[in-house]
């Protein structure tokens, strides 16, 4: 893949070598077999945990039961983000691509919460 | 990848790029971002109208209809959806494995353990065929909620939560179609380490309708 | 039929004269085509929501007139805003997106030369489909935002809103796929040394204006399909009756994408009064970097002032303070742009050609407009002001001062590159003074009814409140309009016959587009340029102006210089035809349903599967 991207920025104009380096993909090495099991040996047991918390009735009724949730679930989505569809080895832009737009869904989610009184911001 | 893409058949992009990126895989991420925004759309109506609901059944709490007196059991089946959960979480190592070996097809393969690893065809089908059971899942789902009295005009509920989760099914199908597609290709002429960008991008839609799940799961299935 | 190669074609100096055939129209992939048919598409849609708005001013011009009826009435200020937003203005920008980026940017074509076509059919076809309804008497009537549960199949049981729900969902797919092409394109497309700080600023609005639709369109998606399931399904999202959903829903729904959608409006023709400006004050664009950044903090706070379009619901002093105070924060990003504008012209040396005054229009105009908003940012201000013709007054300065005006100055400006020839510029003065005095007399006065408590979109009114003068003054304005139309579209069609030949730079302005003949050829670069500075003729090194010596010469085939050149292809076509007829068959007829969506997925497959263009060595 890596050789295939390195190609494209063969331009057949700029033969006589004008002062243009295109910045190719930064090159790393994939991470491969031992990697994506041990990968998914995480989210199965981030998940086995999850479902356990559910069936504990007194974690599942405290106070710490939601914010858990959402911090592995959390774990979860970054783990697949960043392993599977590697973007911690890909090149910067789609990093932007990625986050920018998940920011500005998550502050309108929180931000509809809100609104409609799901959360509430305490004042004094 | 010299010019000798002739038997790609999908169009490929071979012109000068800014930042020597295949405008493809920038598209992909674009589009990415901007399913985003979709589902948190559908998320954000699932969680406003939690606990709205005038008439039952509800995800996780028991209702007697005043009327007839019937029960209704809280309707989210734990156990089902966290083995479906679990079969989509394993397809995507599939889908991982489906792109190291179009990635490493030409490489020597020595031992028994590489040529399994570097099967391609093997890995895309495990992945579709998880993608598919799925969608069994779902299906089955959606059909035990229906006869127990849940459907999409029930209440506010049933419509946020059918047309939350029927997205998220239509985005399974749709991928599971792009990958039986990629598994056409590879049987008519063999992907290739210069196909990666094919199975690439499907892949990043795949992981991506994944970890749209994941959410999915917490919020609407774990968290009361 | 795209895997059979064609030959060659040659390029000609008469505007695409060579390949005028109605097939060759049918099936381009050129993005300089594809914004012409937007342009003139467009352009048709404008008139056909001008003239709507023209009877919308006649039921108007006098108290207790009955020219039409007060159902039709409704259609009509629905279809109008429908129109003008999604069928005129935005398509009028996609026209410049689709002709300028590749040419700004220094690239042979869109990153996706056919998903481009793709996108302008369904945009023809969604656009037919939501206008034809009018002529019938039976199109959409609760307004453009539709608000919900008003919408809902218990309160608008007719097919009229069926019209408006599926007809956005199309155009939602037509503007969705364009935002990805041109995003792409201007990522990855840039010649060498065209860093993002070296890009022209139509350029940098249109990157801006594509991450708004990237973010915005999904969430108005998701509202629609909400919209259409309870209509069609019998779902609750809106059904506030009995299954207590929550009416506001909608609303922010709609607003989330409705105020990046005024930004999305409003920018293209920034950026294109941010070419017109400098190149007749023969200056480089004042503070290029704060234009820079204030358009991508326009874009990052669009985002969190949406519910101060609803500050008549009551949402509680904490919202109305935080949208409040955004709503004032936004202004500031604006106010520097505008201020830019005015230091570019200052001290420079002004030539007063018909897109310049459209340009100092703009800056004028939409002043007007931005400051009559702020007024309502304040929400005390706003619940005294809201749903009256202020309002209206406050949108039309925004829109019309500041889109139309801006586009207006585009189309001169780009007139002689699209066509290579010049339009008059006499006749173009008259267009521009009729436009500014029928736009004033017009909206100016809504000012004055609005305040005097006239509410929008009532079908008629009682004389001796006060408005009786203020909407004759209104009608009076509006009626100018078509003149001054009529005056356009006679020089826009003499002078692409008939006007003088224009050169590959007339103007004698500074960036890429204009290093290329008029029109250009279809490979646009005879070689993909070198960039060194912003204004590559005005301030460039000798590399640029030896590439704008190779790119200005005239009659070069594609073949002659080795340029390989993507096939022509009707499936675009057909996969944009298939998804319509497939939102067809949810009024007309079910079985169309599967119709269609067997035509769009035999289509696009055989799109998908078929090479984009010969195979290069």
């Amino acid at each position: 893949m890596m050789d295939s991207h390195a190609s494209m920025t063969n331009l057949p104009d700029s033969a006589e070598g004008q002062a243009h380096t295109p910045h190719a993909e930064e090159e790393h090495a994939h991470p491969d077999w031992s990697i994506y099991w041990k990968v998914a040996l995480i989210l199965t047991l981030i998940t086995v945990g999850e479902v356990w918390a559910f069936y504990v009735p007194s974690f599942a009724a405290s106070r710490g039961f939601v914010p858990t949730l959402l911090f592995l679930s959390g774990l979860k989505f970054t783990i697949v983000v960043m392993f599977y569809m590697h973007l911690k080895y890909d090149h910067r832009l789609f990093r932007v691509l990625f986050t920018g737009p998940l920011l500005v869904a998550s502050i309108t989610l929180i931000g509809l919460l809100f609104l409609f009184g799901h959360l509430h911001i305490k004042i004094m | 990848m010299p010019a000798s893409v002739a038997h790609t058949s999908a169009p490929t992009s071979h012109h000068y790029t800014t930042l020597g990126l295949d405008s493809r895989k920038v598209a992909i991420w674009a589009f990415i971002g901007s399913e985003c925004m979709l589902f948190v759309s559908l998320i954000s109506t699932y969680l406003i109208y939690k606990g709205r609901s005038i008439v039952g059944p509800f995800p996780h709490e028991t209702w007697t209809d005043p009327a007839t007196g019937h029960v209704f059991k809280p309707i989210l089946n734990i156990p089902v959806t966290s083995a479906s959960t679990f079969v989509l979480l394993m397809s995507s190592l599939f889908m991982v494995l489906a792109l190291a070996a179009v990635q490493n097809k030409e490489k020597p393969k020595h031992t028994r353990g590489e040529r399994v690893l570097g099967n391609s065809k093997l890995w895309l089908w495990m992945t579709a065929s998880a993608g598919a059971t799925f969608l069994g899942f779902q299906a089955f789902e959606f059909t035990s909620f229906v006869h127990e009295g849940l459907s999409i005009r029930t209440n506010l509920f049933g419509s946020s939560f059918f047309t939350l989760t029927g997205f998220h099914g239509a985005h399974v199908t749709a991928g599971v179609i792009w990958l039986v597609t990629l598994l056409a290709i590879d049987y008519r002429r063999g992907l290739g380490s210069k196909d990666s960008l094919l199975v690439d991008i499907a892949a990043l839609y795949w992981h991506f309708v994944d970890v749209i799940w994941i959410v999915i799961f917490t919020l609407v299935y774990l968290i009361k | 039929m795209a895997t059979t190669a064609r030959p060659a074609p040659k390029h000609s100096p008469d505007a695409y004269g060579e390949h005028s055939g109605l097939w060759s129209w049918l099936s381009t992939v050129d993005h300089k085509r594809i914004g012409v048919l937007y342009l003139y598409t467009a352009l048709f849609f404008f008139m056909f929501g001008g003239v709507e708005a023209i009877i919308i001013r006649a039921q108007l011009g006098a108290p207790n007139q009955h020219l039409v009826s007060a159902e039709f009435y409704n259609q009509l200020f629905t279809m109008h805003g429908t129109t003008m937003i999604f069928l005129a203005i935005m398509p009028l920008s996609a026209a410049f997106f689709n002709f300028l980026i590749p040419l700004q940017i220094g690239a042979r074509d869109v990153a996706f030369p056919r998903l481009n076509a793709f996108s302008y059919w369904v945009y023809l076809f969604g656009g037919i489909f939501i206008t034809i309804p009018i002529l019938f008497a039976v199109a959409p009537n609760d307004g453009w935002f539709g608000y919900a549960p008003l919408t809902t199949r218990a309160y608008s049981p007719g097919i009229n809103i069926d019209f408006w729900v599926i007809g956005l969902l199309i155009l939602g797919v037509s503007s969705l796929a364009a935002a990805f092409n041109f995003l792409t394109t201007i990522i990855n497309l840039r010649a060498p040394g065209m860093t993002l700080m070296r890009m022209p600023m139509f350029t940098w609005m249109a990157f801006i204006v594509q991450v708004l639709l990237v973010l915005a369109f999904p969430v108005i998606t998701i509202a629609l399909v909400f919209l259409l399931f309870d209509r069609f399904f019998g779902t609750n999202f809106y059904n506030t009756v009995s299954a207590g959903a929550d009416p506001l829903l909608w609303q922010h729904l709609f607003w989330i994408f409705g105020h990046p959608e005024v930004y999305i409006l409003v920018l293209p023709a920034f950026g294109l009064v941010s070419e017109v400006l400098p190149t007749y004050s023969k200056k480089p664009l004042f503070g290029y970097p704060v234009m820079v950044y204030s358009g991508i903090l326009i874009a990052v706070l669009g985002f969190g002032v949406w519910a101060h379009h609803m500050f008549a619901v009551g949402m509680g002093p904490i919202a109305d303070t935080f949208f409040g105070l955004t709503t004032m924060l936004i202004a500031i990003p604006t106010g520097v742009k505008i201020f830019n504008w005015i230091a570019t012209m200052a001290q420079g040396s002004i030539r007063y050609t018909t897109a310049m005054l459209f340009g100092i229009g703009l800056v004028a105009l939409f002043t007007i407009g931005g400051i009559s908003g702020i007024m309502h940012a304040s929400p005390p201000a706003d619940l005294q002001q809201t749903d009256t013709y202020f309002i209206v007054a406050h949108f039309h300065y925004v829109l019309f001062g500041g889109s139309i005006m801006g586009i207006f100055g585009g189309i001169y400006h780009y007139f002689p590159k699209i066509t290579g020839r010049l339009m008059d510029e006499k006749l173009g003065k008259i267009h521009f003074w009729l436009t500014v005095v029928a736009m004033n007399l017009t909206f100016f006065p809504m000012h004055f009814s609005g305040m005097l408590g006239m509410p929008r979109r009532i079908y008629t009114y009682d004389a001796g409140q006060g408005w009786d003068l203020f909407n004759a003054m209104s009608t009076a304005g509006a009626m100018i309009f078509p003149i001054a139309m009529l005056v356009f579209i006679y020089n826009f069609f003499v002078s692409r016959k008939r006007g003088e030949i224009a050169g590959s730079n007339p103007w004698g302005a500074g960036t890429l587009e204009w290093t290329i003949p008029s029109p250009p050829p279809e490979y646009n670069f005879a070689k993909i340029p070198t960039v060194t500075s912003r204004y590559p003729l005005w301030e460039g090194k000798g590399i640029d102006y030896e590439c704008a010596r190779i790119n200005s010469q005239e009659g070069k085939t594609p073949a002659d210089l080795g340029i390989v050149m993507p096939y022509s292809t009707i499936k675009p076509l057909f996969v944009a035809l298939g998804l319509v007829t497939m939102f067809c068959g949810l009024i007309f007829a079910r079985a169309l349903i599967g119709v269609g969506a067997a035509l769009m997925i035999f289509s696009l497959y055989s799109w998908l599967l078929s090479p984009l263009e010969p195979e290069h060595h």
